[in-house]
């Protein structure tokens, strides 16, 4: 036999060898243990490493957004520039293009959701941090409740009760028979998926990528500790972990985009009545 | 959580807890955005368009301005010009009376020059002949004395003789000069008659 046969078959054997074998990580990842823990009212609340990563991005975040501000011209720094930047991407883009003309009252909003949802976002890959509050579900759950609140609040506040929950039972131009199909699904689709995907949308993106980072990170460091000729892979690993990190950036962006982009059109929803 | 637990949880059924903490976390970033941040940034754009829109303004109100002025500029030229050209035409017309004044005042200087002549040459004249007159007569009168032999001078004077002839002879000349005027301006040829036959 060859020595690289003798090679594969280290490999074949370790990695059907249980203990010793590459361990992939697991949902425990989400799972920090927690710094500290305590119970008001029969709530338990458990302060973990993800939590405290959470005020430190919404921390950084604000202090940012305040110096942008704070010192704010007519003519901008650099910063004030990228704060702006942001800021009109939400306002202009969002709120006054697809809400409408009564659109620009929901801008700050909006522009905090932005900014909370990508701050959080971010710490997905920001070193000695590398995990996202928003992949646990808790985050974007509430953000998506709050925005369900909101914008069926708005709804009824803007059309009147039984109008909004008309045209949302009983799309106009709707013929009569498709209704027996069409109400159920159009009722699910407003009260229940809407707020469901969106929490979703956002958790999933940001669970999946953490683990397709620590799977190639903790790979590469596998490969690289086997001590065999499976060696020459770590750097295609710690490689792919690389592209990952980049491929993640491009994430936290578009979902934090994706989101508030959604946020505005069920609220685009809300304040003009179906036509 | 132990790893234990942490291996039989349900990702999607976050703990009440943490929705609190997180749901605090966002109620905070959001007032402090909404009071600090967002304001500030739509004052900022507000400036701006405002700065844009005044300066647009400002040009705006600049150009008509300078419009304004320029029309002010020709209405005062114009009416400049028409200053000008009545000062002209008035300089003009005064000089033309200024020369009429000073010709007519000429004349008069000249007559009166040439009147004041003539009046002196009628004095002196006038002298001349007094005194030729009484020369004359004595001459005359001694002349003949001298001829006839003895002195006719007393007896001449005693009848007035001479004195009588030389009256005769003004009376003559008197009525040959009797047409010209006093001034001798309208006679002046008159005049030089009068004084020739007179020598």
């Amino acid at each position: 036999m060859t020595s690289s046969a003798h090679a594969l078959i280290d490999v074949l054997a370790a990695e059907g060898g249980g203990d010793s074998g590459f361990q992939s990580p697991t949902i425990a990842e989400f799972y920090p243990p927690a710094v500290a823990e305590f119970s008001v009212l029969g709530i338990d609340f458990e302060i973990t490493r993800i939590t405290i990563i959470m005020w430190i991005a919404t921390a950084a975040i604000l202090t940012l957004l305040v110096l942008a501000a704070r010192k704010a011209s007519v003519v901008p720094n650099k910063l004030q520039y990228l704060g702006e930047s942001g800021y009109s991407l939400v306002r202009d883009g969002m709120a006054r293009d697809v809400i409408g003309p009564k659109g620009l009252p929901f801008a700050p909003f909006l522009a905090s959701l932005f900014f909370f949802i990508l701050a959080n976002n971010f710490m997905s890959i920001f070193p000695f941090a590398q995990i996202s509050p928003n992949s646990r579900f808790a985050i974007p759950l509430l953000l998506a409740v709050i925005v369900w609140v909101l914008y069926n609040y708005i709804g009824i506040k803007e059309q009147g009760a039984a109008r909004y929950f008309k045209d949302a039972a009983i799309p106009p131009g709707v013929p009569a028979a498709a209704l027996i199909l069409v109400t159920p699904i159009e009722l699910l689709q407003v009260f229940v998926i809407r707020p469901f995907t969106l929490a979703v949308r956002l958790f999933a993106n940001m669970f999946a990528g953490h683990m397709l980072l620590v799977v190639f990170s903790l790979g590469a460091v596998y490969l690289l500790n086997v001590g065999n000729f499976s060696v020459v892979f770590a750097p295609l690993s710690f490689l792919m972990a690389l592209i990952m990190t980049f491929f993640e950036l491009l994430v936290i962006f578009l979902q934090a985009y994706v989101f508030v982009v959604l946020t505005a059109t069920y609220l685009n929803g809300a304040v003009e009545p179906a036509h | 959580m132990n790893t234990l637990a942490a291996e039989s949880a349900n990702p999607l059924l976050p703990p009440v807890g943490e929705i609190i903490v997180g749901t605090i976390t966002f109620a905070i970033a959001f007032f402090v955005l909404g009071k600090f941040v967002w304001p500030r940034f739509e004052q900022v754009f507000r400036a701006r368009r405002e700065a844009i829109e005044g300066g647009i303004e400002r040009a705006e109100t600049m150009q008509a301005e300078a419009k304004a002025a320029l029309e002010r500029y020709q209405a005062q030229l114009a009416e400049a010009r028409t200053e000008a050209a009545q000062i002209r035409d008035q300089a003009r017309a005064e000089g033309q009376q200024i020369l009429e004044e000073l010709r007519a005042q000429a004349q008069q200087e000249s007559a009166r020059i040439v009147a004041r002549g003539e009046e002196q040459l009628a004095t002196s004249r006038q002298q001349v002949v007094n005194e030729l007159r009484g020369q004359i007569g004595q001459l005359a009168v001694e002349l003949a004395g001298r001829v006839v032999g003895e002195s006719l001078e007393d007896q001449a004077r005693r009848s007035g003789t001479v004195d009588r002839f030389l009256d005769q002879l003004d009376g003559m000349a008197a009525g040959a000069g009797a047409g010209a005027s006093p001034d001798g301006r309208g006679g002046a040829t008159g005049s030089s008659v009068y004084v020739q036959g007179d020598r």
